[in-house]
């Protein structure tokens, strides 16, 4: 397939994963909470198409499925931890925000995420891996010290880490008018960090510009602040959404999907979408008959 | 010199130089632990000189370190993170609380985060408020650490190398009294005038008693600073009072096990608990609470707990020395629950 091709796919199952999750939960199928990634599936897949599971390292936050499909494409392991479900890639015991699948990993904690994805650039950097450490965080991680302890950290040791800061506008409910001072991109540079700075939610340009950042952390060792301008559909987790509707409207012009979906004609667009459909209809049925994480399966 | 008679700072740093020299996945990290300096308590003396590459000094950013440690953990490194005063764990304890502790169990076993945090605790050399607490009762209700408290009696070197060959995340908590005092091993299973008995495991507990565990009216049970403090109110209560009792310094506070206290209490029919930190939720108290449930029907009398009042430890000498606790609180501890007991002591 043409790269048009594979990053809509990739895109697209995300979207509808996300979906899909929202409606298991009106449906009663899911419990707990969960913080989707629609609106976003560009940073993940423009920036993950760069990195190799079997040596580079990603750890994500709350909002990590977008990240962990992106990466290990393990759609029913994956499901089958959010529903609660024995096989589920955690057992059922971490759920959605508490992931581990090889070299991804995931925790829920904002900002406590930071310093140990840098720990694991200092480990990979002295085993001599040549791996990337990549840690992605949103506008509102920015409020958490412990991520510019990080950054000076990461920079005055020179490790191979790649931030990736998804600016979505909002932590939770709060926009990022009333949470964030000054400059997001400046914050990377004060501490001789690279940065750049993105807004644009077209997969190929940020497939591009990841790919010079993350060639330029394997090129000088050093860590890169990498800016995107994002936004996200769904709500942070479930119902909980008070943005203004014309707001969330506005915004889906630049949705990521319908730019990579233009660049490919009709009949490759459905057929790519129809097999999207199926597969997730096949995981969502294998998760569903899935037995439960019970005491006794653990 | 025979090792006995060696200094706990010297035993933990030659400890510290054998693990380096035998594993090449240890690690250490901390503020100021370059050599000449060495380390705020000289621990790490030598260490960056013959190691540079895997001795790291630091930013102040204990919250990071914290951090950092458990990534290179989850890398299959053995991090060693030195924490200048034990009062600053607090700046790392959401890496402790949700991430070090948890990662290993909800990753569902895929992972391990084999790390030794060591810090001093304790007081007594007027540091102030903020760098002579005893917290180790704040890391007690943490599931799936292990905590370690070393004593100038306990193998040092034992200890230290059990931490760093542990699966488990360690706290590893030194004193800073202890640094400067000798190694006090049993020799012919005597620490002066008293008989030792050392359990196993990797993080033993020593059982002190003053007439060879033919006669005991009470046990203390205490762990590292508190230890020798506990000797001494032992020493005076017999030659003062004729009252004969067991101690059991634990090594390993986390998992809590208490074998060694059972053994001893059923012995002596009652139990006092000692630690240097403030009593509430603490040490003694939930000593207190599974002793009372296994041992119910051996106890003649209450357990009592010495520790420091609920309040800040204040800085001057005098005020200090009034706040913690002394061998006199143990004294008069081990004398009112005599007094309890209906056989008296």
């Amino acid at each position: 397939m043409s790269p048009p091709a594979t990053f809509y796919e990739r895109m697209f199952f995300i979207r509808r994963f996300e979906e899909t999750l929202l409606d298991l939960f009106s449906l009663g199928k899911l419990v707990g909470t969960t913080h989707t990634y629609i609106g976003q599936e560009a940073n993940a897949i423009g920036v993950i198409d760069h990195l190799d599971p079997r040596r580079d390292v990603v750890f994500s936050n709350h909002r990590c499925h977008g990240h962990y499909l992106a990466f290990t494409d393990d759609a029913f392991g994956l499901l089958c931890e959010v529903m609660g479900k024995a096989p589920g890639v955690c057992g059922g015991k971490g759920g959605s925000q508490h992931l581990c699948k090889g070299n991804f990993y995931s925790n829920g904690v904002l900002g406590s995420i930071v310093p140990v994805a840098t720990g694991i650039a200092l480990a990979e950097k002295k085993k001599g891996t040549g791996a990337v450490s990549t840690v992605f965080l949103g506008d509102g991680t920015l409020g958490e010290g412990v991520t510019y302890e990080s950054l000076n950290l990461a920079s005055l040791w020179q490790l191979p880490v790649l931030f990736v800061v998804e600016n979505n506008h909002y932590a939770q409910s709060t926009p990022v008018e009333l949470e964030l001072a000054g400059s997001i991109a400046a914050r990377g540079a004060a501490f001789g960090v690279e940065t750049a700075e993105l807004d644009t939610t077209d997969v190929e340009v940020i497939h591009e510009a990841a790919g010079q950042a993350i060639a330029r952390v394997r090129e000088t060792g050093a860590p890169f602040f990498l800016v995107l301008d994002t936004y996200r559909f769904s709500p942070h987790s479930k119902s909980d959404d008070q943005r203004d509707p014309a707001e969330i409207e506005e915004r889906r012009i630049r949705d990521p999907l319908k730019i990579a979906g233009a660049r490919l004609a009709d009949d490759e667009r459905g057929a790519i979408e129809q097999r999207c459909e199926l597969r997730l209809a096949e995981t969502v049925d294998a998760a569903d008959a899935a037995p439960a994480a019970t005491p006794e399966a653990a | 010199m025979t090792a006995t008679q060696k200094r706990c700072v010297q035993v933990l740093n030659e400890t510290l130089h054998e693990l380096f020299a035998s594993r090449d996945d240890v690690y250490l990290f901390g503020e100021d632990i370059l050599d000449p300096y060495g380390g705020a308590f000289k621990v790490t003396h030598g260490l960056s000189d013959a190691y540079p590459d895997r001795v790291v000094t630091t930013p102040i950013s204990e919250a990071a370190l914290f951090g950092v440690a458990a990534g290179m953990a989850l890398r299959g490194q053995r991090p060693i993170l030195e924490i200048m005063f034990g009062d600053f764990i607090a700046l790392g304890f959401d890496q402790v609380v949700n991430g070090i502790s948890k990662f290993r169990e909800m990753y569902d076993d895929q992972v391990t985060v084999s790390l030794v945090v060591r810090t001093p605790m304790g007081g007594r050399r007027g540091y102030g408020p903020t760098h002579s607490q005893s917290l180790e009762k704040l890391l007690l209700g943490i599931p799936n650490i292990c905590v370690v408290a070393a004593s100038e009696c306990h193998d040092l070197r034992g200890l230290l190398t059990s931490a760093v060959e542990d699966e488990r995340p360690v706290f590893f908590i030194e004193n800073k009294l202890m640094y400067g005092r000798v190694n006090r091993r049993p020799e012919d299973g005597q620490v002066g005038q008293l008989s030792v008995r050392e359990s196993g495991g990797p993080y033993p507990a020593l059982t002190f008693s003053g007439t060879d565990f033919t006669e005991a009216s009470a046990t203390i049970v205490t762990y590292g600073g508190m230890v020798p403090v506990v000797l001494d109110a032992v020493t005076e209560l017999i030659l003062e009072h004729e009252i004969f009792c067991e101690v059991v310094a634990l090594s390993q506070l986390l998992p809590m096990e208490l074998d060694a206290v059972l053994e001893s209490v059923v012995r002596s029919g009652a139990l006092v608990t000692a630690e240097e930190g403030t009593l509430t939720g603490g040490f003694g108290a939930e000593i207190a609470a599974q002793v009372q449930r296994a041992a119910f029907d051996f106890l003649d009398a209450p357990v009592e707990r010495v520790g420091a009042p609920f309040a800040p430890i204040p800085f001057s000498a005098p005020l200090e020395d009034a706040y913690l606790p002394g061998a006199d609180e143990i004294v008069a501890a081990v004398r009112a629950t005599l007094s309890d007991k209906p056989s008296g002591p």
